[in-house]
């Protein structure tokens, strides 16, 4: 295991993957909130077209790659802002046309051998330069700075751009801001992820904590958990098992998702099972109602008919100082006709 | 209310519609602070296109539109009218709280970089209580009910302390039991002077609530009187048609 700590490409494997873990669940989460879960695969397949300059041209592949993935994010929103059919139809010629013009590209400059371009599709912990690896460290200090302050705006226009635009919030904008930060995501992860696969670390760690939490906040700190377990463990298991980083880190994501699944299911099939729910009950208690109100804990329990009740989800909980096996049966009798009063 | 209160919105010959092309046109209307009003059309009349023009979002075309004394496309803060949409869902693929769909309501009063301050934090719990949901504001809002959904927005809509609120058919949908809150909600907010335009084609459950009526047919202003003046002019159009008034 330290043997792996010591080398100089696993090393910046290591943090490589670690930034891409924290910054692509953080952009991640808007895109699932907008139902766009795929506009980061198609960025993947613009910025290979980007990747096949820079080796055609003998640049960087990862700036070149930045620059032609961030206008294509550019296009993309200015379209699906504009108008429906015709902007679908062109998002795919921009996507196709980007994977398509990226390995007609590499072929030529490469010739038919297509290690190098393998890698830029599935991910591999050998490839990461040291100076790549600074550029990636920018890069994810900016997505993650960037989301983190403009977060309840990025999460307002994802949430309801009808009523951001009439609340007076910049709605384009922050709509190219976000296709862009898919876009740089898209290139920080092209290394140890792929072009293929980075879309699903913005995903899929997001659809698991959505699982887990209650609020946006906490999905926002579960994906992010998830994200960097699923990289950071990715990048291991590959170097152990000497596999496709990219490949293995999507698994050990999709891996953690069934697990978050399960737990989930779980406690709330146990929430269900712990509390007593008040059936058929139409009133809504509140202040002034003419029910007497009692704190209890973090909440207030309402006085009615002999019954405590306190507001859970979209309907009232029982609130006894017994819990709930204690009730006998005139109880219960006693319970229905409160409740249909 | 004996003196006549400021006007909030004042339309005078106002058109909007979509690309060009006018929905409703040859507006005139005048909303006046505290004043609830019940906009009524049939649909495919214009009044909700009326109303997405005072909120930007359908094309003002031609005619004056003012509010608050200052021209639509001149007004610098856009939260001083709080729109109350009709949604499915309130905050797209994600999960989040009430208290986090009420707050997004104050982002556009403060700087892009600014965090939430203490008062803004007050102000949500405020909206949040205003709107009957205290007990609730830390629940996912998927998992209420669609009236106590309904109530969300208007507390998202509130929580900036608009000088006036646009509800698009609050009450569709709504079973009739949380029908009941949210009128309840709505009397609450116009006895404590709020002034309101609230499209809909179910006046019955605003009963008491409403104090003047808009009718929009076809595009253009048909009534403009007291519910009780409404009455007669349906009773009078459903003689002169012959046919009776089935709205
Ligand atoms: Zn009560
Ligand atoms: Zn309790
Ligand atoms: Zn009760
Ligand atoms: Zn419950």
């Amino acid at each position: 295991m330290s043997a792996m700590f010591e080398l100089d490409f696993m090393r910046n494997a290591l943090l490589a993957a670690l930034f891409v873990g924290l910054a692509a669940p953080m952009v991640g989460i808007f895109l699932v909130q907008r139902r766009l879960s795929l506009i980061g695969d198609g960025l993947g397949h613009v910025a290979l077209a980007g990747v096949a300059i820079g080796i055609a041209t003998d640049r960087a592949p990862v700036l070149t790659a930045l620059v032609t993935a961030a206008l294509g994010a550019v296009v993309i929103e200015l379209l699906r802002a504009r108008g429906r059919t015709s902007g679908d139809l062109a998002l795919a010629m921009l996507f196709y046309g980007g994977i398509a013009a990226g390995v007609v590209i590499i072929n030529r400059s490469e010739g038919a051998q297509t290690g190098n371009l393998t890698s830029f599709l599935f991910g591999s912990i050998a490839t990461t330069t040291r100076g790549e690896l600074v550029t990636f460290a920018v890069l994810s200090a900016v997505i993650v700075g960037v989301t983190l302050v403009l977060r309840p705006r990025l999460f307002a226009v994802a949430g309801d751009e009808e009523y951001a635009r009439a609340s007076g919030l910049p709605v384009l904008a922050l709509n190219i801001l976000l296709a862009v930060l898919t876009a740089v995501t898209v290139v920080v992860a092209m290394r140890v992820i792929g072009l293929l696969l980075i879309s699903a670390l913005m995903i899929v760690p997001n659809a698991a904590a959505q699982q887990l939490s209650g609020s946006f906040r906490a999905a926002n700190l579960w994906a992010v958990v998830l994200g960097v377990l699923s990289s950071v463990g990715g990048v291991v298991v590959s170097y152990q098992l000497d596999t496709a980083s990219g490949g293995t880190i999507v698994l050990i994501a999709i891996a953690l998702f069934v697990v978050a699944m399960v737990v989930g299911h779980v406690v709330r099939l146990v929430a269900r099972r712990r509390h007593l729910r008040a059936e058929r009950h139409a009133h809504e208690h509140g202040p002034g109602c003419g029910h007497e109100a009692v704190p209890h804990g973090d909440h207030v329990d309402y006085l009615h008919d002999g019954h405590r009740h306190a507001a859970h989800e979209g309907h009232y909980d029982e609130h006894s100082d017994h819990p709930p096996p204690a009730e006998g049966p005139d109880q219960d009798a006693r319970h229905e006709q409160e409740v249909t009063r | 209310m004996s003196a006549p209160a400021p006007p909030v919105v004042e339309l005078r010959g106002a058109a909007f519609g979509y690309r060009g092309r006018p929905v409703v046109s040859d507006v005139d209307l005048t909303v006046r602070r505290g004043e609830v009003v019940a906009v009524l059309g049939p649909n495919g009349s214009g009044k909700t296109t009326l109303v997405k023009g005072l909120l930007g979002l359908s094309e003002h075309l031609s005619g004056q539109v003012e509010v608050l004394g200052t021209p639509l496309a001149r007004l610098p803060d856009r939260t001083r009218i709080g729109y109350v949409p009709q949604r499915h869902t309130l905050v797209g693929g994600v999960r989040a709280t009430v208290a986090e769909v009420v707050a997004t309501g104050l982002l556009a009063r403060r700087p892009w970089y600014r965090p939430a301050t203490r008062a803004d934090r007050e102000a949500v719990l405020a909206a949040v209580e205003a709107a009957g949901l205290a007990d609730r504001a830390r629940f996912d809002v998927e998992t209420l009910s669609g009236g106590q959904q309904r109530r969300v927005l208007i507390a998202r809509a509130l929580v900036a302390r608009p000088d006036v609120l646009l509800m698009d058919e609050p009450t569709a949908g709504v079973d009739r039991a949380s029908q009941d809150v949210l009128t309840s909600v709505l009397r609450r907010l116009a006895d404590a002077g709020t002034t309101m335009a609230i499209v809909t084609h179910e006046l019955s459950a605003l009963r008491g609530v409403v104090d003047r009526i808009v009718e929009v047919d076809t595009g253009h202003v048909t009534f403009d009187g007291t519910p009780e003046g409404y009455a007669v002019h349906q009773g009078a159009l459903a003689r002169s048609s012959g046919r009776t008034a089935a709205r």
